[in-house]
């Protein structure tokens, strides 16, 4: 059903996504899937890395020890932005064609009345793409 | 940044394909700082905020202490920014304009030096952004709203004075030579709006964007003084430095808000009988603080940039118009004749000592370059993040020597054709209006005036949005301790906040009080900006150049 997952991660924010991980792997386990980590980082440095080049190599980092821990086949991209903040939906609809991923796995927040005016990222992706999108309600 | 697609089902363990190529070779200074490790992070209410704690808490207070004590006391407290601003610029205006000079030459000799071959971002980096999109946006921050109102304003004025032989005329004036005082006008306007502005504006752009892009420290003011302070810089010195460049921006675009506001209210009353009230004010303000929202929520490419493109499409349309219209031949030759007219003037107009047109000198030359580098932090830290890519020498020419060359074609257009009305046509209508109206007053004077005066009251709004958006990253990503990736209501948070100050001074009182205030900053920050020409050089220095 699903060959390629993609996962978007920002490694600022990992204990967040830290449950979302798991049911990720037994998902790409279920299905034999390879696993894309994506990342939108600034350009400008970062309280992770303080170029994009280093980000990059942090995500490798983190790819690898997801690898060791359910032994799926892992890739990663970054995509670094002037304004990440404001572009991680748009970049992320064209990370999912770019990366051919079948399947997008997202945490999301609960429903509140302030995504009127700032849509949840999650449910952005969703609307503007043809993959299957799964939003974990990790805050439950 | 650009990518090839991957093929996911040739990989069997992790691999990297997000960043083609390296950047180049990156010389990242050696610190132990983590970027946002002072930040205080919470969940108040259901919104993120993520935000420097000394640096927002203390710019807050002192935000909110100044606005009160201006409302409160107006009468006692104008006095005061007053002296302040008239002790600065009439016994240190020497210092403003040495200074300035320091600032045109260090630019100018980067971009024919060796050095001007480095490239911000790393050697192979590539700019984020295309030279139409980048040229708007620095030119709309920097100077844009000014050119709406001094383009016929400041080359009238100085004729006047010059032609009068007053005692505010440049360089001693020429009394009773029409061509001579047109001359020396034009040459004393450009040179307010040309070389040197940009030269701060660029001065302030290249160290913060070498110092973050290059050198991995946070897009902050204080990043400038690494090579001064050192891990010093992490403390106190660099929590004032950044408090400093949050009083300024944050004061200098509230008032200009607040005056603009006025401005535009005076224009739409003159053109359409608009009542000139303070709700038709509060409303531009409210409107200006919406879009400039709605701007930032949509980020700097799909908001500040395409606002940008839009602000420049319309202005260049406009100033075709009046070429096409006005007096297209004086224009012309005009332009010509004004940049020799400036380079004739300038060694004169720019000499920091033994000036016998103080008034001049220390009244508009030190008074423009104390507001040029009071809005430095702002314009140049917006011009900064959107650079990466770029080489030292393009991003010079692009930053200094294009919008020089605009703003002499604008000023030479909009100011020359003002001269002509009133010294060829006797048309004495423009000279007499209101600063608020001499534009439109001037456009009346040509064909389909209804029309472009319309287009220059939407360009004045317009631009006001472009200064309040990428004013408020600006804000915010000082107050998040050079992040620019902290949660969106913060940015939402300052440009509301902006709108307030507008609103209250306003009503209250003591906009022009507090913006006198803001343009003292000028004075720390012409400081400030001598020891980023150091740090330019030094950091340029021990940079790996470009193929």
């Amino acid at each position: 059903m699903f060959n390629n997952i993609m996962v978007p991660v920002d490694l600022a924010h990992l204990d967040t996504i830290e449950p979302a991980l798991s049911i990720v792997a037994d998902l790409a386990k279920q299905y034999d899937a390879h696993i894309t980590y994506v990342s939108v980082t600034a350009s400008t440095p970062t309280s992770v890395a303080r170029t994009p080049q280093e980000y990059e190599q942090k995500l490798n980092a983190f790819a690898q020890e997801r690898h060791k821990v359910h032994g799926q086949p892992v890739s990663i991209k970054v995509y670094s932005s002037t304004d990440p903040i404001a572009n991680v939906d748009s970049i992320l609809v064209k990370a999912v064609d770019e990366v051919g991923a079948d399947l997008v796995m997202m945490g999301t927040h609960l429903p509140r009345h302030l995504d009127i005016v700032m849509p949840s990222h999650g449910g952005k992706v969703a609307t503007h793409t043809n993959a299957s999108v799964f939003l974990l309600r990790l805050a439950q | 940044m650009e990518k090839k697609p991957q093929n996911p089902s040739s990989d069997d363990s992790a691999s990297s394909e997000g960043i083609p190529a390296p950047e180049g070779a990156a010389n990242l200074i050696d610190t132990d700082y983590v970027i946002g490790q002072d930040n205080i992070t919470t969940n108040a209410m259901g919104l993120n905020l993520d935000l420097h704690g000394k640096v927002f808490s203390i710019s807050a207070i002192i935000v909110l202490l100044f606005v009160v004590l201006t409302l409160a006391l107006q009468d006692t407290i104008a006095p005061i920014y007053d002296a302040i601003f008239s002790f600065l610029t009439v016994n240190l205006g020497w210092f403003f304009i040495l200074s300035a000079n320091v600032f045109v030459v260090l630019c100018i000799g980067l971009i024919f030096s060796p050095l001007g071959k480095i490239r911000i971002g790393g050697a192979d980096a590539k700019p984020d952004f295309t030279y139409m999109g980048w040229f708007s946006m620095l030119f709309a921050a920097g100077m844009g709203i000014g050119l709406m109102f001094f383009g016929v304003n400041e080359p009238l004025t100085h004729f006047g004075t010059s032609f009068d032989g007053g005692s505010w005329a440049p360089l001693a004036g020429a009394e009773g030579d029409a061509t001579g005082a047109a001359a020396l006008a034009m040459a004393a306007t450009i040179f307010h709006w040309g070389l040197h502005p940009w030269a701060i504006y660029a001065v302030v752009a290249l160290s913060l964007a070498l110092f973050s892009f290059n050198k991995g420290l946070p897009l902050s003011m204080r990043s400038v003084f690494y090579p001064i302070l050192g891990e010093r810089v992490w403390g106190w010195p660099g929590h004032i430095i950044d408090i400093l460049a949050v009083f300024a921006t944050l004061f200098g675009l509230a008032t200009s808000l607040g005056l603009g506001a006025t401005q535009a209210a005076a224009g739409l009353t003159y053109l359409f009988d608009a009542p000139e009230s303070d709700v038709t004010m509060i409303l531009l303000i409210i409107g200006i603080t919406l879009i400039a929202i709605c701007s930032i929520l949509a980020g700097v490419d799909k908001g500040v940039q395409l606002l940008s493109k839009i602000n420049i499409a319309m202005a260049a349309l406009l100033l075709f118009f009046v070429i096409a219209v006005g007096p297209t031949l004086l224009i012309a030759t005009g332009f010509f004749e004004n940049l020799w007219s400036y380079a004739v003037h300038l060694p004169a107009l720019s000499n920091p000592f033994g000036r016998e047109d103080a008034n001049f000198s220390q009244g508009w030359t030190a008074f423009y370059w104390a507001w040029w580098i009071s809005w430095s932090p702002y314009v140049g830290m917006f011009i900064a993040r959107v650079s990466r890519g770029r080489t030292v020498r393009e991003f010079l020419i692009s930053v200094m020597l294009v919008p020089f060359f605009v703003s002499v074609l604008w000023m030479t257009t909009f100011g020359g054709t003002a001269i002509d009305q009133y010294v060829s046509q006797g048309i004495e209508a423009v000279r007499d209006a209101g600063v608020d109206l001499q534009l439109f007053v001037m456009l009346e004077q040509l064909p389909l005036s209804q029309i472009t005066s319309f287009v220059a009251i939407v360009l004045v709004i317009i631009f006001f949005v472009t200064s309040s958006d990428s004013g408020s990253l600006v804000i915010d990503s000082i107050t998040a301790g050079g992040k620019v990736d902290a949660p969106k209501p913060q940015r939402v948070f300052w440009a509301i906040i902006e709108g307030a100050i507008a609103i209250a001074l306003l009503l209250g009182g003591g906009l022009t009080a507090l913006q006198t205030m803001a343009v003292s900053t000028g004075f720390p920050f012409t400081i400030i900006l001598l020891v980023a020409c150091y740090a330019i050089i030094k950091g340029l220095m021990s940079e790996p150049k470009a193929v």
